[in-house]
C-alpha cells in the first residue's frame, strides 16, 4: 500500500508537533477545572473532546510511523501486503489514517521549513542526509526536543521521543483513556465531584502520555510523579470514607519508596554516562559498554525499585489492590493503560541499562527475571482466594505485571512489550466488565453474596468479561494467548525457542501462571456469572455508555494478538507471510544499531514452537476445567454453598493453612504495618509496662518517700541556699553591666558616627598591618 | 600620572568631611559633609580607574552619585520633618534614643 516511494526531506508534521498529545488533556484539565460547572454536561464533554483528539493524533502519529516502516521494507523489495484478515475497526482505522497521514506529509514540508530553529530534531537529519529510509534509519527514534532550563553547563531539555514504543503507547493510552472517559459519565453519574472527576481523569490522561514521550530522564521522572499524584487524587475520590482516602495514602506512600529508587538510578546513570539526561545518548552508550559496569548494575538495581513500586511487583505490590477504593473506571485506567505501565515502560525505554547492568543475556537468572517470576505467581495465587471481583483483578494484574517484568528480565523485550499492549486491552475489558456487574448489582463487588448466574441478566456483560477472561487465560486465538506464548518461547527453555537456553526458573514461573491464570479466571466467570443468583435485587444490564466500550474493547481483546503472530503459524495457517510477526516489526527499536546486535537479536526474536505453544494451552485449559468441575459440583450441591464451608477447606488441614496464608496476602501487609511499622512500638510498650507493673510499683513508692525526704533537703539548702542566690546574683548582673552599656546610648549622632568611623579607621589599620 | 595628588586630595577631602560629621550641629550641614565623603570616595574612583585604564570605576562612581542623590533627598527629608515637629535642625538636641 506504501508502493510509491517517498523520499522523504522532511519529517513528517505529527512527529514534531506529538506534544500536542498529552498538552490537550493537560489543557481540559485546566479548562474543566475552571469553567467545567458551567457546562452542559459538567465538563464532561470538555475531557471526551480532548481525549479524542488526543486519540485522533496518536492514531495519525501511529499511522505514520507505520507507513514509515512498511515503506522502507518495501523498498527494500520485500513486498508486504499489509492487508491483514484481523481488520478489526482500529486496524482498517491505522491505514486510514497512514493514508492520510501522506497529505500531511506534503504540510510537512512548509512546516517544517517555518518551524522554530531552536527545535532540534535529531532523527530529522539522519533521515534527511540518507535520502529516505534505508535499514539504518528505519524505525529510528526521532527526538524533538528544546532546552527546558540550564544550570551550569548542565542542560535540562524537554522534548519528544517518537519511537515504536511510544508511538504504542500512546494509542493505547488514549483509546482507554477516550473508552474510560465515556464510560465514566455513566458510572459515576450523580457523583457529587463529577467535574472534579473528569479533570482529574483528563490530567491523569495527561501525565502518563507526558512520560510515554520523555526524551531525557529528568522528563520521565516528572510524568512519573504526576502520574504518582493523579492515582492519589483518584483512588481517593470518595475520600469521606476512611478506607479509601487510606487506600489513597497507602498508594502514594507505598510509590514513594520506589520514587527514591528512581531517583537514585537516574541520578547514576546521569554522571555514569556523562553528564546527559538524554535517553537515547544513555542507551546508546550502555549498550557500546561504555558506561562502567558497577555502575550500571546499581542503576539497575536501584530503578528496578521504582518498577517493584510503581508496577506493583513483590515486594511493593501491596498499595496496588488496596487501589480497588477508587471508581472502578479509574482502576481500569490505572490497571490497563497508566500508572502501573510506567515501570515496565521504564524499563522498555532504558533497556538497554538493564541488558548490561543486570547482564541479562549471560546469566540464569537475574534480578529482574526472578522479580517478575514471583510477583506473577505470588499474585496469580492470591487472586484465587478473593471474594471481591476487582480484588480477583487488581491480582490478576499484578501477576500480569510480573509477566512483563519476566519477559523484559530474561531478555524478550518484544514479547515483554506486546504482552503490555494486549493485556491493556483484555484487562481494561475486564475491569469496566466488573464495573457494569457491579453497576447491575448495586455497587457490591462482592462475587460470593450478590452475584451469580447474572449471565441470563446482563448478555453483553458476560459475552465481553467471557472473552477478557479467555483472552487473559491465553486461549487461542485471543490475543493473551500471542504474548504469552511468545514469553513463554522468549524464556529459551524449551527445545529450539533461542536464548541462552539457560533461563528455567523464570520458565517454570511462567508455566505455573499460565496455569493459575485459566484457573482463576475460571472461578470468578463461574462466581460471577453462572449457578444461581445470590443477591437480592434485580440485576439489569448496563446503558449504552457502558457497554459500548466493553464491546470494543472485547473486540480488541480477542484480535490484538494478530498483530504478532509468529512465522511459522502464518505459514501453517496458510496466512500471506508478510502479516507475521507486525508488532515486532513496529515496536522494536531497530534503529539503534547497537540495540540490534545478533546477542540482542537471539534473545528478542524467540523461535515460536508449536509444541510449547500446544502444552500451554492444553496446560491453561486443564486448569480451567479442573475449577469448572469442582465450582460445579460445589454448587450443585447447594446454590448458596460456599467454598469456606463446604470447599476444600473443610475437608484439608493444610489447605486451611495455606488458605491463611493467602487470604492474609502472605502477611506482608501485616509485616509493614504490625511489624515493621510498630517494631518500635509494640515490644517497647509491652516491655515497658511489664517493668511498670513489676519493677517500678515497688520501686516508685521507695522513690515517693526518698524524694519527698530529699525534697525536703533541696529545699532548705540547695534551693534557698545556692538557686535562689544564683538567681538573684544574675539579675544583679544583667542590671549593673545594662547600667553601664547605657552610658554608650547617648543617642547622639555625632557620637555614633564618631564610633563608626574610629571602628573604621581600626579596621583599616588593621589591614595594612596585616598585609 | 599624578595618582598620589589625587589620593591625597581625596584623603584630605574625607578628613574634612569626617571633621564636619563629627562636629556641626546643623543637620544640613552634617548632610552636606556626608557628601563630601562620598567624593572623596568617588575621586578615589576615578582614579584608580584612569591609572588602570579599567571604566569599571567609574562606571562605579556613577553609581555612587545617584546612590547620593538619593540620600540626600531621604536626609533632606528628616531634617524638614525635624524642624517642623522642634523648630530646631540642632541635632546634638534630638536624643530621644538615649538610653
Amino acid at each position: 500500500m506504501f508502493a510509491t516511494e517517498v523520499v522523504e526531506t522532511t519529517v513528517p508534521w505529527i512527529y514534531e508537533n506529538v506534544w500536542l498529545i498529552p498538552a490537550l488533556p493537560a489543557a481540559s484539565f485546566v479548562l474543566i477545572l475552571l469553567f467545567g460547572k458551567r457546562f452542559p454536561y459538567k465538563g464532561a464533554e470538555i475531557g471526551i473532546v480532548a481525549v479524542g483528539a488526543a486519540f485522533a493524533l496518536a492514531l495519525l502519529t501511529a499511522g505514520t510511523w507505520i507507513g514509515d516502516i512498511e515503506s522502507a521494507d518495501a523498498g527494500h523489495g520485500e513486498t508486504e501486503s499489509h492487508d491483514e484478515g484481523e481488520g478489526t475497526g482500529t486496524d482498517s482505522h491505522d491505514e486510514d489514517e497512514s493514508t492520510e497521514s501522506d497529505e500531511h506529509d506534503s504540510l510537512g514540508l512548509t512546516d517544517g521549513e517555518s518551524a522554530a530553529p531552536s527545535i532540534v530534531t535529531v532523527g530529522a537529519v539522519a533521515q534527511a542526509e540518507s535520502s529516505g529510509h534505508d535499514a539504518a534509519t528505519r524505525g529510528e527514534p526521532i527526538v524533538t526536543e528544546r532546552t527546558w532550563f540550564q544550570s551550569g553547563d548542565t542542560k535540562v531539555p524537554i522534548g519528544t521521543l517518537v519511537d515504536g514504543q511510544s508511538v504504542m503507547l500512546l494509542f493505547v493510552v488514549t483509546l482507554v483513556s477516550g473508552l474510560v472517559h465515556i464510560y465514566s459519565t455513566d458510572y459515576v453519574h450523580g457523583d457529587r465531584r463529577y467535574t472534579h472527576y473528569f479533570a482529574f481523569l483528563s490530567l491523569f490522561t495527561a501525565s502518563m502520555l507526558f512520560m510515554v514521550l520523555a526524551s531525557s530522564t529528568i522528563q520521565l521522572i516528572v510524568g512519573w510523579e504526576l502520574v504518582g499524584v493523579c492515582s492519589f487524587a483518584l483512588i481517593g475520590h470518595w475520600w469521606e470514607d476512611k478506607p479509601n482516602s487510606d487506600a489513597a495514602l497507602k498508594a502514594f506512600l507505598t510509590n514513594r519508596v520506589g520514587d527514591i529508587g528512581l531517583l537514585v538510578g537516574m541520578s547514576i546513570l546521569f554522571f555514569a554516562a556523562g553528564s546527559t539526561f538524554n535517553i537515547g545518548e544513555i542507551n546508546a552508550k550502555a549498550a557500546a559498554g561504555e558506561i562502567n559496569g558497577t555502575a550500571l548494575t546499581w542503576a539497575a538495581v536501584a530503578l528496578m525499585a521504582a518498577v517493584m513500586s510503581k508496577s506493583g511487583q513483590f515486594v511493593l505490590h501491596t498499595w496496588l489492590p488496596d487501589a480497588m477504593a477508587g471508581p472502578t473506571p479509574v482502576s481500569a485506567l490505572i490497571h490497563a493503560a497508566t500508572m502501573v505501565v510506567a515501570g515496565v515502560y521504564m524499563i522498555g525505554r532504558l533497556y538497554p541499562v538493564f541488558w548490561e547492568g543486570l547482564t541479562i543475556s549471560g546469566s540464569n537468572v537475574n534480578l529482574m527475571a526472578l522479580i517478575g517470576g514471583v510477583t506473577t505467581v505470588g499474585g496469580g495465587v492470591l487472586a484465587f482466594v478473593q471474594r471481591d471481583i476487582k480484588k480477583v483483578l487488581a491480582y490478576s494484574t499484578v501477576s500480569q505485571l510480573g509477566y512483563m517484568v519476566l519477559a523484559l528480565g530474561v531478555g524478550a523485550y518484544t514479547a515483554g512489550m506486546f504482552h503490555l499492549f494486549t493485556h491493556a486491552f483484555f484487562k481494561a475489558c475486564l475491569f469496566l466488565g466488573a464495573g457494569s456487574v457491579s453497576h447491575a448489582c448495586h455497587h457490591s463487588f462482592d462475587m460470593k453474596s450478590d452475584m451469580g448466574g447474572l449471565r441470563k441478566h446482563m448478555p453483553i456483560t458476560f459475552w465481553t468479561f467471557l472473552i477478557g477472561s479467555a483472552a487473559l487465560a491465553g486461549i487461542p486465538p485471543l490475543a493473551g494467548f500471542w504474548s504469552k506464548d511468545e514469553i513463554l518461547a522468549g524464556a529459551g527453555v524449551w527445545p529450539g525457542t533461542g536464548g541462552n537456553g539457560t533461563y528455567y526458573i523464570p520458565f517454570i514461573f511462567g508455566m505455573i501462571t499460565a496455569a493459575l491464570t485459566a484457573a482463576y479466571m475460571t472461578r470468578t466467570v463461574w462466581l460471577t456469572f453462572f449457578g444461581e443468583y445470590r443477591g437480592h435485587e434485580q440485576p439489569h444490564e448496563s446503558g449504552r455508555r457502558i457497554t459500548t466500550p466493553l464491546i470494543i474493547l472485547a473486540a480488541m481483546a480477542a484480535t490484538v494478538g494478530f498483530l504478532n503472530m509468529p512465522g511459522p503459524f502464518v505459514a501453517k495457517l496458510g496466512l500471506p507471510s508478510g502479516i507475521a510477526h507486525r508488532f515486532e516489526q513496529w515496536v522494536e527499536p531497530s534503529g539503534i544499531p547497537s540495540f540490534v546486535s545478533a546477542e540482542y537479536n537471539d534473545f528478542h526474536h524467540a523461535n515460536p514452537s508449536f509444541t510449547l505453544a500446544i502444552f500451554a494451552t492444553l496446560l491453561a485449559a486443564g486448569s480451567g476445567l479442573l475449577v469448572w468441575r469442582y465450582y460445579k459440583a460445589l454448587y450443585a450441591k447447594d446454590p448458596m454453598a460456599s467454598e469456606y464451608t463446604d470447599g476444600l477447606r473443610s475437608r484439608s488441614g493444610l489447605a486451611r493453612r495455606g488458605y491463611s496464608l493467602l487470604e492474609n496476602k502472605y502477611y506482608l501487609d501485616h509485616l509493614y504495618t504490625d511489624t515493621i511499622a510498630v517494631a518500635v512500638k509494640g515490644p517497647l510498650a509491652r516491655l515497658a509496662n511489664w517493668t511498670n507493673q513489676n519493677i517500678l510499683d515497688g520501686v516508685v513508692n521507695l522513690a515517693g518517700w526518698v524524694s519527698v525526704r530529699t525534697g525536703r533537703l533541696v529545699y532548705r539548702f540547695v534551693d534557698q541556699g545556692v538557686v535562689d542566690r544564683t538567681v538573684n546574683a544574675s539579675g544583679r548582673t544583667a542590671s549593673g553591666s545594662g547600667q553601664m552599656l547605657r552610658l554608650i546610648q547617648s543617642g547622639q549622632i555625632r557620637q555614633y558616627a564618631a564610633l563608626m568611623f574610629g571602628g573604621a579607621a581600626v579596621l583599616a589599620a588593621v589591614f595594612i598591618l596585616a598585609i | 600620572m599624578f595618582l598620589n595628588e589625587f589620593l591625597i586630595f581625596a584623603a584630605l577631602l574625607f578628613c574634612i568631611g569626617v571633621y564636619g560629621v563629627l562636629v556641626r550641629k546643623n543637620g544640613v550641614m552634617v548632610l552636606m559633609s556626608i557628601e563630601l565623603i562620598l567624593n572623596s570616595v568617588n575621586i578615589n574612583l576615578v582614579a584608580f580607574s584612569t591609572y588602570n585604564g579599567d571604566v569599571g570605576g567609574q562606571v562605579f562612581a556613577l553609581f555612587i552619585i545617584a546612590v547620593a542623590a538619593a540620600e540626600v533627598g531621604v536626609g533632606l527629608a528628616i531634617v524638614l520633618l525635624m524642624y517642623r515637629n522642634r523648630r530646631s535642625i540642632d541635632i546634638a538636641e534630638a536624643n530621644l534614643l538615649k538610653g
